[in-house]
């Protein structure tokens, strides 16, 4: 992004229905939009098509943005709002929208060259995706928004609309019913 | 017990994300002392945070970001488009109605419950299409997460 433009002139611009200034706003957040849709549809092409068409929502209601608001915060609840919609209808065909459970984890690159720990851990991840789709929406929600990709507290209250201390506790039983069901695994 | 349990899983949840500072170390230290349960819970958390740690979601092709605005914008556009398009169609619609109805009336050899009879279903289509048109106008003012489609 142009240095000299803030986002917050960016958004003032898009309030005024400048398409360009939209454009850096979406390229400015795109990657975290579509993780955040990725952890809500477990579905690669379906987190593109909902992220895509927030914006788009986004865009639609710009103009009832509250200057001073976090841009992402406001998004993620039009994100949120446009996913419960998209599994209510998805419901209505599939029985359960969680059948496909493709691991959308992978491991991050380290030095480890050993097959053997390679394979455990490639094991260890699987499982843990497992374990992380078995867990209700609002644990598997949280975990992802925190341990995936490292919102704050505050930023995750502002997404749920919740409090601090709400996301605090959610957070603490969402890790231990985790913990727990992972705990052969991690002890080994 | 309950404030300090309270207090315990928060600064539990900040130290497995390193995030406790030196004072809420020290409390941290003091409630463990005094709630040893918690001691086993607090390293089993923090080995499972480092786990997830080395694990990320997965990233799409560069590709999929490269061409994400385009695919922004196309539907922004479209959407436009379509509005555009409802407005001609309505107004089009409207005025072939008129003059529909127009020459209708000043049609000498229908019969006159004819024309009360296309005219009653002209106007009742109307009266339904307005009305939907006022229950949506009403539902986007008052309803907060209007720009959730329905």
């Amino acid at each position: 992004m142009n240095d000299n433009i803030s986002e917050q002139s960016l958004l003032e611009l898009s309030k005024k229905g400048d398409k360009e200034a939209f454009g850096m706003i979406v390229k400015l957040y795109m990657k975290r939009a579509y993780f955040s849709a990725l952890a809500l549809t477990h579905s690669e092409d379906d987190a593109l098509d909902l992220s895509q068409e927030a914006f788009v929502r986004a865009y639609r209601a710009i103009r009832s943005f509250k200057t001073g608001m976090k841009f992402f915060t406001w998004y993620y609840r039009i994100l949120k709002n446009l996913f419960l919609n998209w599994k209510r209808d998805r419901a209505k065909f599939v029985n359960d929208y969680n059948e496909k459970k493709e691991n959308l984890i992978e491991l991050i690159e380290d030095d480890t060259h050993q097959p053997e720990i390679e394979y455990a851990r490639i094991e260890l991840n699987n499982i843990l995706w497992n374990e992380i789709n078995s867990l209700d929406s609002q644990k598997r929600e949280i975990i992802i928004l925190k341990d995936f990709q490292d919102y704050s507290y505050q930023e995750i209250a502002d997404m749920l609309e919740i409090p601090v201390g709400t996301v605090m506790s959610r957070l603490y039983n969402a890790r231990k019913k985790l913990k727990d069901r992972m705990k052969v695994y991690i002890n080994e | 017990m309950n404030n300090n349990s309270e207090r315990l899983r928060e600064l539990i949840v900040k130290e497995v994300d390193e995030l406790t500072t030196s004072d809420e170390k020290l409390e941290l230290k003091s409630l463990l002392n005094k709630y040893p349960e918690f001691i086993q819970e607090l390293n089993e958390q923090k080995k499972m945070k480092e786990v997830s740690k080395k694990m990320k979601l997965k990233s799409p092709p560069q590709e999929v970001f490269d061409s994400y605005w385009m695919g922004v914008y196309n539907r922004i556009e479209r959407g436009i488009g379509w509005i555009i398009f409802s407005v001609g169609a309505v107004i089009l619609i409207t005025y072939g109605l008129f003059k529909f109805v127009e020459t209708l009336i000043s049609d000498s050899q229908l019969e006159t419950i004819v024309k009360i009879g296309i005219i009653g279903v002209i106007a009742g289509i109307v009266i339904i299409f307005v009305s939907v048109i006022r229950e949506k106008l009403t539902i986007r003012k008052t309803d907060k997460y209007k720009e959730v489609q329905r």
